[in-house]
Order: C-alpha cells, then structure tokens, then sequence
C-alpha cells in the first residue's frame, strides 16, 4: 500500500511552506521517526518525520512551494527490506498515480493559467521538463521564436536552479562590488510583511521607564549557587522579567488582550513570548501559562527554546498564540528602543542593557545598575495611563523582587 | 505617369512573390520583366520544368522496373518525349499564366521590358520592340536572380554545350549526355536523361558530389544513382571541350591521368552567378560584393537609399524558397514593418530519386565550427510505410546541440524527401529540440515516422532499430 504524506497542518496562520531540504530522497528506504524534509514556514522551519516505514517517493522539488494537505511524498510500505534504491518510475502504480494527482501537474495547470493562452502551450520537450523538474514556465525567459521556450531554455533554467547560490553570487555582483543583491528568505520575508502589517495595523505607542537591576542582581547572587546545584541550569534575568510581567498584566489586565474587528477580546491566561534572535531571524516561542510556572519551569523553557531554535527544531506550535511578548535587545547591548507589536497582540515590553549609571537615590548620587524599560502598546486598546501603570509595576516588582512569587 | 511605391526588377520567385506582398499591403507597385512570360528562371527554365520532367521520367522508371515488383505488369513500356515535353510546357504555362493573374488581383503593374535603374527612384524599361519608358518611384526591388557560369575553355553553343535551359528541352535523349558538375542541377538533369535512356557520365571537380548537403547521404545518393546506371568522375578535372561535328569530347584529368570523355551533348552545371550586371545598379554606386553580388545589409538595403536587393543577386544561397521569402521581409520593411529570414532554417533539396534534402548544419559543418553535437539516425528499411511502397533508399539523420538538444540540421535521403523536410524546417524555426520531434505523435504508417525515429535516435531510444 502506499501511504501519502502530506504537508500538516501546522498553525491556524499558515497555509503554505516550502519544502526546504529533503533529507531523505526518491527510493530511500524509511523508517518511522525519520525525518523526511525540512518544511520552512513564514514562522519557522520545522523538521517532517516519516509516520511508517516503506519507500519514499518525492513528489516536490527541493524550493517548493507547498500548500497545507498537498502530497508531497509517497511511502510504499510493500517494500519491507531496505534494499537498493529503487527507481522511482517503477515504484509508482498506475493505480496510485490516478489516486494521487501529482501536486506538480495541479501547480503547473495553475501557474499556467496566469498566462496568456499563446504561452500555456509547451513545447513536447519543454512541456517534459517543466514537469519533472517543477519549473514555472512564466519564470523562464523564453528564447525562442516570439519569446517562446525552447528546450535549451527549460535546461538552463533547471542548471540555475541546481547552482541556485552559484548564480545568486554571481547576480549579486555585476561587474562591482557596490550592492550585493539577494533573495530573502521566507522567513525574512514573512518577518518584513508581518512588521510592516503590525505597523499599519496598531496604533502604536512607547512609553519609556528605567529599572535598578541591583536588587535582582543580589538576589540572584545569593540563590545561584543552590539553584544552579538544585536545577541543573543557571537562574537567569529572563525569568524575574516575566514574573514581572505577569503581575503586572494581572495588575493592568487591558495589555493582555487584542483586538478583534469591533471587540476587545481579554485573555485571562498568561502566555508569554519571549523573542530570541536566531541565525535565520527574529523568531518568538511562547512560554506558557507563565503565571503557573516556577523560577525553575520558566528558566527549563527558555532553555529548552534556545537550544531547538538553535538547531532549527522548533515547532509551529512552539510560535504560537502568544498574549503578550518580551523582548531582550539588551543582550546586543541596546540601550533603549521601540519594539514593535506581535499582532494581535496588543503589548510588548523591551528590555535592554544594563549599565553602571549615576542615579539619585534619597538625594545622594550612586551609581546603580540600571536598565531601561520600553513598553510598545496599542493604543487602540490601551490607554497610556494603563500602560504606564503597566511600566511602573514591572519596574517595582524587579527593584523589589520580594513582590514576586519567588519560589526557588 | 503617378508613381510608384515600389518597383520590382525580375519577377522570379523573389520578385513576383515581393509584388503580391506589396500588393496585399496596399503598396502601388510595378513589376518589371525582361522576358514576355513572368516568373523568371524558376518557372520558366528552372525548378518547375525540371521538376515536370523529373516526375514524368520517374513515373517512367516505376512503370519500367518497380511496377512489377508490385504484380503490375506492363509490356512494352515507352517513352513519347515529345508528349512529355509538351506536358512540361503546359505546365509551365498553367504556373506562369497564374503568377499573372495573381498580378492582377493584387493590383500590380507589369511592364515587359529590361529595367535600369537611371537614378534613385528611377527605373528606365526597355521593351522587346525597341521603345523606352521611365517610371518613377519611391523604392526599388532588384529581383534579377542569376544565370548560369560559363567555362571559359567550353563556352555555352545552346546545342551541344548546354546550360540547364536547353538541357531541358532537347527533342530526343542524348546517346551521350556529359555532365560537368555534380550539384543539385546536374544531378537533377543527368537523373533525368539517364532514365530517358542516356548514358550519363558526372564529371565533379571535388571528392564529392551534391557539395553543401551531408557528406554521408551525399555519398549515399551517389551510391544509388550509381545504381541507376550514372557513372561519376569525382576529382576530375575538366580543362577542355572540343566540338567536333555537333560531337564533344572534354578532356579531364584525374589523379594526374589524362581522360578523355565523348558526349553528344555536354551540361556545363557549375553553379550559378548573380545576374547584377545591366539593371546599371553600379552606374548609380550600388556596391556589389567581391562575387559581384550586390551587397545589402540585414534589411535588404543597398548602399543607395531607396534601392533594396533579394534573391539570387545578394549573397545567401541561390534557392527559389529563400529569395521569396526575402522578397517578402523587404517588401513588409518597405511598408514600415517588420521583416525577416531565418538563414538556419532554409532547406536545400535535390530531387533525384531517392530525394537528398537537407537543413541547417550538417555534421561536419557543426564539428568544423567547433559545436558539441549529438547526431540521431534511422534508416527507411525500417520504417513500415517504406516497406509498403517497396522504397527503402535512404534515411533521416539529426544534428543536435549536445547541451541543449536543440536541432542544429536535418538531413533527410528518401524518395519524399523535399516534403518530409518540412518538418523539421518547422521545428528548427521554432528552436525546438529534438526532444520536442520524439515526443510529437507521429501517424502510422508513414514515412514521417522516420523522422521521428532520428529524432529519437539523438537519445539513443529509437524504438525500431538498435540504438548505437
């Protein structure tokens, strides 16, 4: 029998993908858990494992673009022993080939019908090419008499596509050095439009306050021994600014909702992005039910993301549904900025460097360990007193961590 | 006198098809021929009578020696020149009548007379009678083809040392029939009067005949011909031809020895040269080229503005298929749009039996160019509808670029070869590949099947042959 694996569904925002890398290809034999493909998102690249054991057969191209339930493999679980690839040709029944429209013919009929109806018609051999190597005929310059494809064409176009970073090197420079063009990644792409939408969208506001770190500092100092000897891992910042932040949503709830068209919707539960810079951009796992959660289980999820964001392992569902988000620009050493909503979301708070600064404490000057706090709101749903409410009870509860549930 | 868009001089091909172009686009146009019929060497003294007799001595060969292979039997099989003869002529007169009607319809002005050119946008004609008239014009078409080349050493007699014209009208077949060049036009007419009952000796100055055309089906061809009784000198040199009581006899040498031919009649068939002189093209400064072709740019413009030149008297080869449409791309620059030839994609074609035709490069051409290329064959005696018509000469042979697989030439031996050429002279104007032949379905039975096979050959997945 032949099972197909589609692409799942992987969060309630995306509807495609491209399959970035295949890990295993045509004729492999597969065993449950390995992992087939890299499927890149707008949100994240997430690895997709074979579900039984069999012959895979690819049916999409490295590069493509798949939309949520398209069949891009095929696993024959008839062939038992792992033996020598099998040719892929031989592998696919008729019976299966008609239950199973391959997803590149249905892109190419849909690719096509954007043309003119002069350009849908391929030559034999074009037509052939165009198949087998998934190429969008719209996308290939045509050389041929009135600018038709010939199939010189289609092969240089499948030769570009295979030196891809070649000839993205060599487009970047054209004869100087002074601009290097490249394509973005989706990913980059998607993070670009999400901005720009959360711009458009939001009426965004910041309102600015300062922190003293030295309580936090001290604190810190005096459990990290047992806590690291106890745990495992060490007690970091992260965890006190989200304690924070959860009182502080509690104290001023309006923050912890969103927008929907002409409702306000509050969420009275506390998930909590916390957005961590990785090799491939900007990307935001969310650290559930913080308010629940000990020192301990927040500090294990930050760790637990950084290490899969690292390896390119998170999960959509790690990404998502988030009610509010934190973001750390001081570990670059920013010293004070704007961050930029989450949409829907309707606040996000940003911490930055701390800094030895002169402050006046009682009249006297000292100089404290001080952070700026940013809190970027919607001012749609919030007003700026509750947002400054907002700053200042994070503010206390980090100069005053006693304030804090602090069960370490 | 109003004036002219455009005036054609010739009306071969080139210049009667430029003149019902122009006339289709609404040009006021003039066409002006030296000789009383139109039509020019083509219909008149060329490719149509030519191939009137060809077919005729043909049909003669089947009924004489293929018909009983197919149970037909005929006794007695005669042939009545005169009456073969008299059916070429109509044939010709049926084709040039129609060319002047298609004047009419398309409302061309035909003079009968020899045109001048006396300045830019002046053509004098001289008719027949003696009389001179000037017309004036805005654009000039010089259409004049060519005319055959002369010997020195065996100049033209019009009875025993012939050019093609007479060669195409003698009364009875030569006992001896010498031909001097084994190209396309000698091998035609000596094809011809071998079947007639000659006995036809070639004499070919290079190691080949048909030059220009596959060396492989060329030498193929020869094979054939041979076959059909045609005896061929090749290397041979001819430096003499005495006339000695309406008998020639030419002296050649090959490989060093002297050889001594007898013929009653000798085709002098070396080539043809561009009949630029007398329209006075050079009076005005029209350039012409170091082979005393006029020369033109991608345009068909000469040097002189307003004075344009096609066909066989500009460079290129002299092919009735190529000054047509040459004659048509000036025509729709004339009239301001735009017009062009694609030199890769004009056939030449031999019609002896089998039929050598050939597009594009040939193997060596492409190998002497430097180009990586991949060749695909297939013979006919494995192709069904050949079978069936009990005509197995020849095969089909592909030159394809090696990277891109696009067809670089065709080259097809056969009985029907000039039609099954067609194909291929499509697909090479539209970049194809051989892939894009290959995967063309094909009807069954025919000969163009074999096509498809090359075709396929050039992958190495011809499906009636081994694949080498």
């Amino acid at each position: 029998m032949s099972i197909e694996v589609k692409i799942p569904a992987v969060g309630e925002s995306i509807s495609s993908g491209v399959v970035s890398v295949w890990h295993k290809k045509s004729g492999d034999f597969v065993n449950p858990g390995d992992a087939l493909f890299t499927l890149e998102t707008d949100k994240v690249s997430t690895e997709i494992v074979a579900e039984n054991a069999g012959v895979l057969e690819t049916k999409a191209a490295e590069g493509q673009e798949v939309k949520i339930g398209e069949i891009v493999a095929i696993i024959d679980d008839s062939k038992i022993a792992p033996q020598k690839a099998v040719p892929a040709e031989k592998k696919a029944t008729p019976e299966n080939k008609k239950k199973v429209p391959a997803p590149q013919e249905t892109k190419s009929v849909a690719g096509a019908k954007q043309k003119s109806t002069e350009a849908e018609v391929l030559s034999p051999a074009v037509r052939r090419i165009i198949e087998e190597e998934h190429l969008e005929p719209a996308k290939i310059s045509g050389t041929g008499r009135d600018g038709r494809l010939t199939k010189g064409d289609a092969l240089a176009s499948v030769e570009s596509k295979e030196n891809k970073e070649d000839r993205k090197d060599r487009q970047a420079q054209p004869g100087n050095d002074r601009f290097t063009r490249k394509k973005m990644s989706p990913l980059r792409r998607k993070i670009a439009a999400q901005l720009v939408m959360a711009q458009q969208t939001a009426a965004i506001l910041t309102t600015f306050n300062e922190c003293d770190m030295s309580a936090v500092q001290a604190l810190r100092a005096k459990v990290q021994d047992g806590f690291t000897k106890k745990n495992g891992l060490k007690l970091g910042f992260m965890s006190f600014f989200i304690k924070a932040t959860v009182e502080a949503l509690k104290a001023v709830p309006v923050v912890n909702g969103r927008i929907e068209e002409e409702d306000f919707i509050q969420n009275n539960f506390y998930d909590i992005g916390v957005a961590v810079g990785t090799e491939r951009g900007l990307i935001v796992p969310i650290v559930r039910d913080a308010d629940k959660k000990s020192f301990v289980e927040l500090e294990l999820d930050i760790a637990g993301y950084a290490v899969k964001a690292r390896e390119g392992k998170l999960k959509i569902e790690d990404l998502q549904g988030g009610t509010f988000t934190i973001s750390n620009g001081g570990v670059y050493g920013s010293l004070l900025s704007t961050p930029i909503l989450n949409p829907p979301q309707s606040g996000i708070l940003g911490m930055h460097k701390i800094m030895a600064r002169p402050v006046a404490i009682d009249g006297k000057l000292e100089v404290r360990p001080m952070m700026y706090l940013a809190l970027s709101y919607d001012h749609r749903a919030v007003d700026g007193k509750d947002a400054v409410t907002f700053l200042v009870k994070v503010k206390e509860c980090i100069e005053d961590p006693k304030k804090l549930p602090l069960d370490f | 006198m109003e004036k002219f868009d455009v005036v054609i001089i010739g009306s071969g091909p080139g210049g009667y098809i430029a003149a019902i172009r122009a006339g289709q686009l609404g040009l006021k146009t003039a066409l002006v021929e030296k000789d009383k019929e139109l039509g020019g060497t083509c219909l008149n003294v060329g490719c149509i009578p030519s191939k009137a007799l060809l077919t005729s001595s043909d049909h003669f060969m089947f009924a004489k020696k293929e018909a009983v292979k197919h149970g037909i039997v005929i006794d007695g099989v005669n042939v009545d020149l005169g009456r073969m003869q008299q059916r070429k002529d109509k044939v010709v007169k049926t084709f040039t009548g129609g060319v002047r009607a298609l004047m009419k319809t398309n409302k061309v002005t035909t003079f009968e007379g020899f045109g001048t050119i006396t300045a830019p946008g002046k053509v004098s004609i001289k008719s027949s009678k003696g009389d001179t008239q000037e017309i004036d014009t805005k654009n000039i078409v010089i259409a004049t083809g060519s005319a055959p080349v002369e010997l020195p050493f065996a100049k033209f007699d019009g009875k025993t040392i012939v050019s093609s014209t007479e060669a195409l009208t003698f009364t009875e077949a030569p006992k001896k029939f010498l031909v001097i060049g084994a190209g396309a036009i000698g091998l035609e007419l000596g094809s011809v009067w071998n079947r007639l009952g000659s006995e036809v000796t070639m004499l070919e100055f290079l190691p080949r005949i048909a030059v220009g055309f596959d060396l492989e089906l060329s030498n193929l061809l020869q094979r054939s011909l041979t076959a059909q009784g045609i005896t061929f000198h090749l290397e041979t040199k001819v430096s003499a031809v005495k006339i000695d009581n309406s008998h020639a006899t030419a002296t050649a040498t090959k490989g060093g020895e002297e050889m001594k031919f007898a013929a009653d009649k000798v085709l002098v068939s070396v080539g043809r040269r561009p009949f630029s002189e007398g329209v006075c093209a050079e009076k005005i400064g029209v350039e012409l080229d170091e082979k005393r072709r006029i020369r033109v740019d991608k345009h068909f413009r000469t040097n002189i503005e307003g004075i344009y030149a096609i066909g066989d008297v500009i460079a290129g080869p002299m092919l009735a298929h190529k000054a047509e449409d040459e004659g048509i791309a000036c025509i729709e620059i004339i009239a301001g749009k735009s017009g062009h030839v694609n030199y890769d994609a004009i056939a030449g074609i031999i019609y002896t039996n089998p039929e050598l035709a050939g597009v594009g490069l040939t193997e060596d051409q492409a190998k002497e160019k430097g180009m990586d290329v991949r060749i695909g064959k297939f013979p006919f005696r494995a192709n069904s509808r050949a079978l069936c018509n009990e005509d197995l000469d020849g095969m089909v042979k592909f030159v394809a670029d090696a990277k891109t697989d696009r067809i670089l030439g065709a080259h097809i031996l056969q009985h029907a070869a000039s039609e099954l050429i067609a194909e291929a002279v499509s697909v090479i104007e539209f970049g194809g590949s051989s892939e894009d032949i290959g995967r063309t379905c094909h009807s069954h039975p025919t000969l163009s099947e074999a096509v498809r096979e090359a075709a396929l050959n050039v992958e190495k997945r011809a499906l009636h042959i081994l694949n080498r």
